[in-house]
């Protein structure tokens, strides 16, 4: 097989991904024309930092649609976990680590309830999370008594507005992120080549080594010019590296480890799984599970950053998260999708609130343009797809 | 030969990278049954899609040429108007709606504004039924019936638009003898009638029972048109003109070197899942050793299916008592992973529904069953998974272009051949085979019973479950039948016949009515 063809099948066979991530370039490049600030490293700073929350929930759904089902209760378990953490941090006066303990018990506590009733009792996804959306939007009223609490201040304010900066000194710029980023990269090309090492050991095909080569240096590249901006501009904010971790654990969950292939096959075949000894139960137990973690992640990082809690905290969060799994190629009927998916999934939708923002567009046409993108993306989707079964 | 009524004429179908089609004729006389042979993939839906109108006219070349005139078909619609309808292997029949709504869906029977007047489409439904010969009330949820019954209704159907072509996509594929049978017999009433039948269909006795010509197709092209009453005109020739080669030996040879028993279950007894009560499975007690091959004959509905999925997990039923045993130890196989473990393999009928994952690559199907091997601490090892994918990609022959491809995208044979793969993979020690062979055509058949024969050979124990007699008397080494949920018999092949085996497969009925 030569590295040209090779590269062609890959392409094509990843087309769903690679499509949205042609597309995110597009958009971005849009953008940075039509507006000049919109590259700079404040802005890039605040891109990464508006929309944390909601790529930390596109992690965990698009595991839940990946298993077939839907949770839409995710908004109103940022705001109960947000607001139980704020209880606690400022009418109690608790340190900050109780409130964020707290928050993740309580969201963990939240999904073995929602995972309960999916799994073992057999009620659909939508109806529980539906319930579970009002429920806990009433909980959180009980428990901030129909009032906002803030402010956070201290380390728990600086969860999701605090920066790493100076730890190894600056000169007009921030040394250790780019050391991070650097790491990072070396990392990255690293696994890279002993992956491709080992595809080799094993007879598989991969691409040529000009193209491989190629395709490092192209991320490097873009990786570092990103690393510039933010040591330019304020250092490492933290909320990028918990991002970061996140994303890294989740892909590896999904991609490499049993239970990430149980959840394919629930998705992909129910029944399939189950007479191949999945354990279908269980493994939809745990994906809600996740879910409600992943929720109170959120819940953290969102009232870290609003510095407070108010009762209509997370409102619509969910549609955002699902949008983000079904922009990033995730399917409807379950068993297709990737978290780097719905991860650039909700970065277009990122990129389009801030630029539009940046042009002053107003918010009513930014909800137009929202909806449009994310039907298109879904039709696109649905055209590749036929495409793909009449070419046979 | 009569007036022909359809003539298809040098029909060319592409699709990107594929010639479906290539210079295919037909010519079916009024009033005849025409029957269309030919191997999975040789052509034969794609040509009734033209002909239906599924693939509209410009979408390929040639001429169809319907009572001397020459018509171009923009839609299934267009097809139906003019008298030619199809009924698809996948009956499209919608479960929760009656018989008389399916009938007239689409075509419904309208009263005053509009509005559907039910009596009318009831009383005609009636008659419809009666002409098909299904005592049926017309209000039934369509979910009530069996697959025969099915299967009629969709010949009702057919009959509400005024057929005067019906072409059948392996009507009896699903269909035990007797409803095969019938129906068969209803297609002569028809012709009777003057109505003309193509039908598509693997059972070459049935073929050869009642086409009077056959159109024989390979490979997107037409080889012969053979006249069913001309002497030499057997399932041999067509199974010559179907896979081009002499298939004298339709069941490949194999040594018979019988070991140690190695599953065995005694006294089993399964209820039904929701109707309290109902015995599916009765006191059924079985065992097969190492190196054979045990097959198990039944009527559609004697619970062998049933029988199976209920020892594999108690995938089937509830309150399952009886015993399983493993080279003479009592095991639990209360759970899937429980029966994986103890080394059963259950590959199933219906490999769509309940054997793949059809939106995953050939790969990631072959290893879900036996990720445990493939993994450690709950990581998987991709590397190792491609390698072993390849590994049965080339063992099993099966025709994909990569272990990436999609499975979906594969032939029925191929299809099943990746069911196998993920259960030989997970090393069973008793391999249940599900009608393995259904559906996929006669080349990939006898690549099927060689995995079989291969299996046995390295001394694992095979149960085979099959509608198909002349299948089981060619694999088998014993054969047990069931009948109402009991065992009825237990033949050795050298006593085995169609008739006694037909015979012990009916017998029980008098005992349970």
């Amino acid at each position: 097989m030569t590295g040209i063809a090779n590269i062609w099948e890959l392409a094509s066979r990843n087309m769903r991904q690679s499509g949205i991530v042609v597309a995110f370039v597009a958009i971005v490049a849009l953008f940075s024309l039509l507006n000049p600030t919109f590259l700079s490293p404040g802005n890039i700073t605040n891109i990464v930092l508006q929309y944390s929350y909601i790529l930390i929930l596109a992690i965990g759904m698009v595991i839940v649609i990946i298993g077939g089902h839907i949770d839409l209760s995710v908004g109103s378990l940022v705001a109960l976990t947000g607001s139980v953490a704020a209880v606690l941090v400022i009418k109690g006066g608790q340190p900050w680590w109780v409130g964020v303990i707290a928050a993740l018990v309580v969201g963990l506590l939240a999904g073995v309830w929602q995972g309960f009733w999916v799994a073992y009792v057999g009620i659909p996804a939508f109806i529980v999370t539906l319930a579970g959306m009002l429920l806990f939007r009433g909980l959180t009223w009980i428990v901030l008594e129909s009032i906002s609490l803030s402010p956070f201040g201290g380390p728990y304010y600086q969860i999701a507005n605090g920066f790493q900066n100076g730890l190894l000194g600056g000169m007009g710029f921030d040394v250790f992120t780019l050391l991070i980023f650097a790491f990072g990269v070396v990392g990255f090309a690293v696994l890279q080549w002993r992956s491709r090492l080992a595809k080799l050991r094993y007879q598989q095909a991969v691409e040529a080594l000009p193209f491989f080569v190629a395709k490092i240096v192209l991320v490097a590249a873009v990786v570092m010019w990103f690393a510039w901006q933010l040591a330019h501009s304020r250092g490492l904010p933290n909320v990028l590296i918990l991002l970061a971790i996140l994303i890294i654990a989740y892909s590896l969950i999904t991609q490499r480890s049993v239970f990430g292939r149980h959840v394919y096959a629930i998705g992909g075949n129910l029944h399939a799984a189950q007479l191949s000894g999945v354990k279908v139960k269980k493994v939809n137990f745990w994906i809600f599970v996740n879910m409600g973690f992943l929720a109170a992640v959120a819940g953290v990082v969102y009232s870290a950053r609003m510095n407070g809690a108010q009762p209509s905290a997370g409102e619509m969060f969910e549609l955002d998260a699902i949008a983000a799994c079904f922009i990033g190629g995730a399917a409807v009927t379950g068993g297709v999708g990737r978290v780097t998916g719905a991860i650039v999934g909700g970065l277009i939708m990122a990129v389009m609130s801030n630029g539009m923002q940046l042009m002053g567009v107003d918010q009513s046409v930014q909800q137009v343009v929202k909806g449009l993108v994310l039907l298109l993306a879904v039709a696109f989707d649905v055209y590749n797809k036929k495409r793909a079964s009449t070419a046979r | 030969m009569t007036q022909p009524i359809l003539e298809m004429r040098e029909i060319t179908k592409a699709f990107p990278g594929v010639k479906a089609l290539q210079q295919v004729s037909l010519t079916v006389a009024a009033g005849e049954i025409h029957a269309i042979c030919g191997e999975n993939g040789a052509g034969k839906s794609t040509l009734m899609k033209v002909l239906s109108g599924v693939y509209p006219h410009g979408s390929y070349d040639g001429e169809i040429v319907l009572d001397g005139e020459s018509v171009a078909f923009g839609s299934i619609n267009d097809s139906e108007a003019r008298g030619i309808v199809i009924i698809h292997q996948e009956l499209a029949l919608i479960p929760h709606l009656s018989v008389a709504e399916n009938i007239f869906l689409g075509n419904e029977r309208r009263g005053p504004l509009g509005l559907v007047d039910w009596n009318r489409a009831n009383s005609e439904a009636a008659e419809l039924l009666a002409q098909v010969g299904l005592h049926e009330n017309p209000t039934t949820p369509i979910s009530a019936l069996g697959v025969g019954k099915q299967q009629l209704i969709e010949i009702a159907k057919a009959l509400s638009k005024n057929v005067r072509i019906l072409i059948l996509d392996e009507p009896t594929a699903a269909l035990n003898d007797n409803d095969s049978e019938h129906l068969l017999h209803l297609l002569r009433t028809l012709q009777e009638r003057g109505i003309t039948s193509i039908i598509i269909s693997h059972k070459l006795n049935e073929v050869e029972e009642i086409a009077e010509r056959t159109t024989i197709i390979r490979d997107g092209r037409t080889i012969e048109t053979i006249d069913m009453s001309e002497t030499g005109a057997t399932q041999e020739r067509i199974i010559r003109g179907m896979v081009g080669r002499d298939l004298s030996h339709r069941f490949p040879e194999r040594d018979h070197a019988i070991g140690d028993e190695v599953f065995r279950v005694e006294n089993w007894t399964v209820h039904h899942p929701t109707q309290t009560g109902r015995i599916v499975v009765d006191d059924a007690s079985l065992s097969v050793r190492a190196g054979e091959v045990v097959g198990i004959a039944g009527l559609m509905g004697a619970g062998r299916t049933e029988l199976a999925m209920s020892i594999f997990g108690r995938s089937y039923g509830r309150d399952v008592s009886g015993q399983a045993y493993m080279h003479g130890r009592p095991v639990s196989t209360a759970s899937v992973p429980e029966a994986i473990r103890h080394g059963i393999a259950y590959a199933t009928e219906d490999r769509k529904v309940y054997g793949l994952n059809l939106i995953q690559d050939v790969r990631k199907n072959i290893s879900a069953a036996g990720l445990r091997q493939l993994s450690s601490r709950g990581w998987v090892n991709g590397n190792e998974e491609l390698e072993v994918a390849e590994k049965y990609r080339a063992d099993l022959n099966i025709k994909a272009p990569s272990v990436l491809s999609v499975v979906g995208q594969l032939s029925g044979g191929n299809q099943q051949k990746v069911v196998l793969s993920k259960w030989i993979y997970t090393d069973p020690d008793v391999l249940i085979l599900d009608e393995p062979t259904r559906g996929i055509d006669v080349g990939a058949k006898y690549e099927i019973y060689t995995i079989i024969n291969r299996m046995v050979a390295a001394g694992k124990a095979v149960i085979v479950i099959s509608s198909e007699l002349p299948e089981l008397l060619g694999i088998c080494d014993r054969i047990y039948t069931l009948a109402f949920g009991r065992i009825t018999g237990e033949v050795p092949i050298a006593e085995a016949t169609q008739e006694n085996l037909m015979h012990l497969m009916t017998t029980e009925k008098e005992l349970v009515s």
